[in-house]
This record gives structure tokens, sequence and C-alpha cells, in this order.
């Protein structure tokens, strides 16, 4: 059989797993600070109106993405300010934020309904990009594809060599003995929710300038609940859930060629795949029960007042 | 979900409390319920076109409202119901999953008159209606079978039902017989919507040498891909031209507004009744927005005279001879399909490659 095929495909598998990387390895700080922020599908859908429609009507990319980061981190600011100083509920507040966000979303987009724009630039250094194979694997995305592998790697050597994601990672294990030794358990938590706020926002960004340049509603399509998924996969750890992203995306695509070149396997079961296999993988993962609680921050999801 | 009224809550609940007063019995409320969002730029879209054309055609004798992004299943019947014991009238629910929902509702408000978009359950108070989109893919056909050049056609297909496959084997038959090298490559999503997947599947076409592609999905979001890939495209429900100028063939379209005027008239008029309409472009219920000026002329005069064929009644997409892939035949020479076997078609016709998934 030729390879021909190979190459689009993984160019496609590309597009299709950055969204993932991105709201996943911005949850995964949220998560690490002892955050669960169930409003991903909700931040990147306002990361992705207003992306649009800053493109659409400056037609600057830059501006574009750094305006679904601001409106992802506005949207986590709410959820920052209810959950971490007003000590909501964390799953029902993140689940109203994704509602709120899908709504106030269909809202401001109406009016970008119809519209379009020619998309993300691919990156295409002449002779570099055209060498075969090499060229457009390595050379031949658009500037957010190198982004995500570069926050993947920025947030791994954060959390794992730095002061900074010491305290994070502290706040997350046990907010009161962080407390205790006069570390500020919110502000560490507000700028964690804040992170996650800006990549689920670049992520949704990514949707709606690069992925597929149009806005139409509810364009996320759950992706927001897959990295969700897949931070629990990657055991919070940044490039699990990178190479996660990719596994998932790589079985979505797949699947896809494997109908256009005529393999009789039932499209519903094909569509399951990547669920399966996220399911295989949690199942491997977790079989030490003992290691997987070590995994997860042991405050996950619980609310810090200083009273105690 | 949303309920939007052009009346407010208030003034409803004075004329409430005041009796029907003479006003409100002449002006009659239409309720319409959505699956998806008006935005969504194709299906729900088009109904909601079809509820403004009403308001166009006949303004102060009627009042609208819709609700839109209404689940199918408990929600629907919950939202069929205020809407009926809120004093509508009629009462258009536009998507097959409200079928059963839609019947119920029917039952308890003997007096209100319902229309069930794509549904095959009638009533004495319910109608349905549905739109024989496959007239509109059996033109598509001539055009794509002459505009490619690799004979490769992609078929982006939502789920494997009638309704669906039908479109597949118009279109194929279509562009077959003007291009008997012709294959099709189709690609089952697994979904309505989800532009990311959908250009997926389009990207997936293409790289695998087709350079067509037609959607049986919602969004443009292959229309776009088309575009940005220098191949041709149709597109789905909306005229989708926005999103690829040069790779736009065509769409076919829905269009309910002729539909959804009469049956308010009808009911305005006293002469309603339960019927079951399937249309065509005879009435204007699928329409093909503009042609691409790309397309050779005597490829537009071809589409334009086939389309005509079709309103008129000398071509029928389903004429025979028709068999299936394993060589039966399904419509005798010189037959034309019945509608039975076009509402529960379940078969690829021969020459299709691949199986339809189970």
């Amino acid at each position: 059989m030729s390879v021909d095929w190979l190459i689009p495909a993984l160019l496609t598998i590309v597009t299709a797993a950055t969204p993932l990387v991105f709201a996943a390895v911005g949850e995964v700080v949220a998560e690490k600070s002892g955050v669960l922020n169930l409003g991903v599908e909700g931040m990147m859908i306002m990361g992705a109106i207003a992306a649009f429609a800053t493109a659409v009507s400056t037609e600057s990319e830059v501006l574009a993405i750094l305006a679904g980061a601001g409106a992802g981190m506005l949207v986590a600011v709410i959820f920052g300010v209810l959950t971490v100083y007003l000590q909501s509920n964390q799953v029902a507040t993140g689940l109203a934020l994704t509602i709120f966000g899908l709504g106030l979303s269909a809202l401001i987009g109406h009016s970008y309904v119809g519209k379009t724009f020619g998309g993300l630039a691919k990156l295409n250094i002449p002779g570099i990009s055209d060498i075969p194979v090499i060229g457009p694997l390595l050379f031949g995305h658009d500037a957010l594809v190198y982004l995500s592998l570069v926050s993947v790697a920025l947030v791994a050597w954060f959390l794992t060599r730095t002061r900074g994601g010491l305290l994070v990672r502290a706040v997350g294990e046990n907010h009161d003995a962080a407390h205790s030794i006069g570390y500020s358990v919110t502000l560490i938590r507000m700028g964690a929710i804040i992170f996650g706020g800006a990549m689920a926002g670049i992520g949704g960004a990514y949707l709606s300038v690069a992925y597929t340049p149009l806005w139409v509603e509810n364009m996320t399509a759950g992706r927001g609940w897959i990295a969700l998924a897949l931070v629990v996969f990657a055991s919070w750890k940044p490039w699990r859930a990178f190479f996660g992203a990719y596994l998932f995306g790589g079985i979505t695509i797949i699947q896809l060629y494997a109908q256009g070149m005529g393999v009789e396997v039932s499209a519903q079961f094909l569509s399951m795949l990547p669920y399966i296999a996220t399911i295989v993988v949690l199942v491997i993962i977790s079989r030490d029960s003992a290691r997987a609680r070590l995994d997860a921050p042991a405050c996950l999801g619980k609310n810090f007042h200083a009273s105690g | 979900m949303h309920l939007k009224s052009k009346l407010t809550a208030a003034a409803a609940a004075v004329i409430l409390a005041a009796g029907v007063s003479s006003a409100a019995q002449a002006q009659l409320k239409i309720g319409f319920v959505y699956v998806g969002p008006i935005g969504d730029h194709g299906w729900s879209y088009e109904h909601n076109q079809g509820r403004l054309a009403i308001e166009k055609a006949l303004g102060a004798k009627v009042a609208t409202t819709y609700v839109e992004k209404v689940p199918e299943g408990a929600d629907a019947q919950r939202v069929i119901s205020k809407l009926a014991s809120s004093g509508h009238g009629l009462i258009f629910t536009t998507s097959f999953g409200y079928m059963n929902p839609t019947l119920r509702a029917a039952k308890r408000f003997p007096k209100v008159k319902f229309e069930h978009a794509t549904g095959f359950k009638r009533s004495k108070n319910v109608s349905t209606y549905s739109a024989r989109f496959y007239e509109g893919r059996y033109v598509v056909g001539k055009i794509v079978g002459n505009m490619t050049k690799s004979n490769i056609l992609g078929y982006i297909a939502s789920f494997p039902i009638p309704e669906v496959i039908r479109g597949i084997n118009a279109t194929y038959l279509a562009a077959k017989s003007v291009n008997p090298n012709i294959k099709m490559k189709i690609v089952w999503v697994s979904t309505w919507f989800d532009p990311g997947k959908e250009a997926d599947a389009a990207k997936t076409l293409i790289d695998q040498g087709a350079d067509v592609i037609m959607q049986h999905t919602d969004s443009p979001a292959p229309v776009q891909v088309a575009e940005q890939r220098g191949v041709w495209a149709v597109g789905q429900a909306s005229d989708m031209t926005n999103f690829g100028k040069k790779a736009h063939l065509t769409s076919i379209i829905d269009n309910w507004a002729p539909y959804y005027v009469a049956r308010a008239q009808a009911v305005l008029d006293g002469t309603w009744k339960s019927t079951d309409t399937w249309d065509g472009f005879k009435p204007g219920m699928v329409q093909m927005s503009a042609f691409n000026p790309a397309i050779q002329a005597n490829v537009v005069a071809l589409a334009k005279s086939t389309r005509d064929g079709i309103t008129n009644g000398t071509i029928f997409p389903f004429a025979g001879e028709i068999k299936d892939q394993a060589g039966k035949v399904r419509v005798k020479a010189g037959e034309n399909a019945n509608d039975g076997l076009l509402a529960g078609m379940n078969f690829y016709v021969q020459g299709i490659d691949g199986s339809i998934p189970k």
C-alpha cells in the first residue's frame, strides 16, 4: 500500500489535536492548583467568537488570538471570583460557565453567522517547507501549532522545575499547609484559573481562525469536554496531555481515512474508537489504584477558606 | 432555551384575563419549535426564514413565536404543550424527533393544528411535510459528473437513514449518467453538525483524490476547505456561496416559506385539513442557489433542463431500471420508484463502492 496518504493524514491530525492541546494543558495547570473547572467548553467557545469577531473586523491574526485568550481569561475570572472568593461549588459553577459561554457566544455571534475570512497563514519557509515528507510535517503549520508545542514545554518546565510551579502544586496538594506557611492560596488559584482560561480561549480561537475560519453557534461541539477527559487521561502531566490529544485526534482522522479507502468497518464503531481508546488507557494507567490516587491533586475540587 | 414572543407575557395575560377578545380571536398565533439555533446557517435557519415569510405575507393577522434549541425528547413535549396551552392555533415542530411529542400534545389539544416536519405519523390535527431534497441532489449529480477531472466525487454523509441514502443514490445516478467513469467516496461522520469534523472529512476526501465535495451535514466548513484546497463544493440547506466563492458550485436550498404561508392561510380561512406533503422543485420547496459562473454554459443548461424536467414531471431521478449493489432489480425498466420505496430506501444503487454502515 502506498503511503502517499500518510503525510496529509498526519497534517490533518495536527489541526485536529491542536485545540485540544491548548485547552487540556491550561486545565492541567488549573487542576494542579486544586481547581476543577468544568467550564472549559464555555471558555473555548467565548475564545472562538472573540477571536473570530476580531479577525473579521481588524483582519489581524495576532489581535484575534489575543482577543481569544482575553475572552477566555475574562470568563475564567468570573469562575475564579465565584469559586475562590465566594466559595461556590466548583462543579456546579463550571457547568454553569459552559452553559453561560455557549449562550453568550451565540448572542454576540449573531451578526457574524455567514461571515468568513482567509484563515491563519501557514508557515512557509521557501526551500525548507518544500522538502518532501519532513518539510510539510515540521515546517508546514500555522504559528499556533508551534505555540501549542512551546506552551506544553513551558508548562511542563514551570510545574516541575520552578518555584512558582512548586507553589501551584503545593496549593493543589494541601491548601491548608500552603496557607499556614504564608502563601496566598486565593491568588495562586486565581492565577492558575486565569491561565487555564487563556489557554482554553486560544484553543477556541484556533477553531474559529485556523481550523475552520467561520463562526457558527456551538462550533466547539464538545471539544472542551474531551480536553477535560484528556487531563485525567494524562494523569495531570502536560506531555501526556499533549500525546493524548494527538492520540485522540489521530484515531478520529484515521477512521475518516479508512472509510475513504473503503475499509469495511461500521462508521459508528469507528466514531466510538477515540473514546474507547481513552477508556482503555484510563483503565491501564489506573490499574494501580494507589498510584492513580497519588497522581490526582489531593485538594482537587475542594474550596479553600482561610478560616479553616 | 429561549422563549421569544412577539407578545409580551403581560399583554398575553391581559388578553387571557379579559376573556378572548375579538381582536385576539382574529389574530392567529403560530408557534415554531426548532431543534438547532436559528444561527446554524442551515436547517433551523431556513425554518425560521419560513416563519418570517408568514409574518411578511399575513402581517397583523398573525403573531409568531419561536423556541430554538429544543432537544428531541421530554423537553420537546413540554415546549409544544406550553405553546398549545398559551393560545397558539398552529404549531410547526421542525425536527424528526418531535414526532411522538407532537402527537401526544395534539391529543391533549384537539383544537390546535400541528405541522410536523419529516415525520410519518399523522392524526386529525397533525399534518406532516417534508421536501424532496433528492431532486436537488439529482441536479447536483449532473453538474458534478461534468465538473470532476479526477472522476472521484467526495460525499460527507451524516447518519445511514433513508433520507441520506436517497441523496447519495440520486447524486450517483445523475453523475453516472453524464460520466460513466465516476467513483464516489463516502465518509460517514455520525453527526449533523460539527464544523471541525466535517472539515476533517472534507480534507480526507480531497487527500484521497476527490475534486468535488458534497455534504449531507449542516455546517459550511466543508465548502471552506474545498475553497482552500482548490476543489469544487456543493452547499447544503442554505446558500453557502460566502464560504467559498470559487469552490461553491451551487447549494440545495430548503425553502419552507410557500408551504408555511399556505398552511397559515388555510387555518385563517378555516380550510386546514390534516395532510401529508412531500414536495420538491414544483412548488418551490426545494431550490438551487445561483450556479457558479465557472460552470460551462452547456452544463448549466443541462442542470436547468434537468431541474425543469423534474418540475414539470418529465424527468424522474429514480426512473427504472435501477439495480442495487447485489444486482437485484429494485425499480423495473419503464417504471419510476414509488414513494414507499423512496421513503424507506436502505440500499446503495449498483456501482457505488462500499456498504452502508449498519
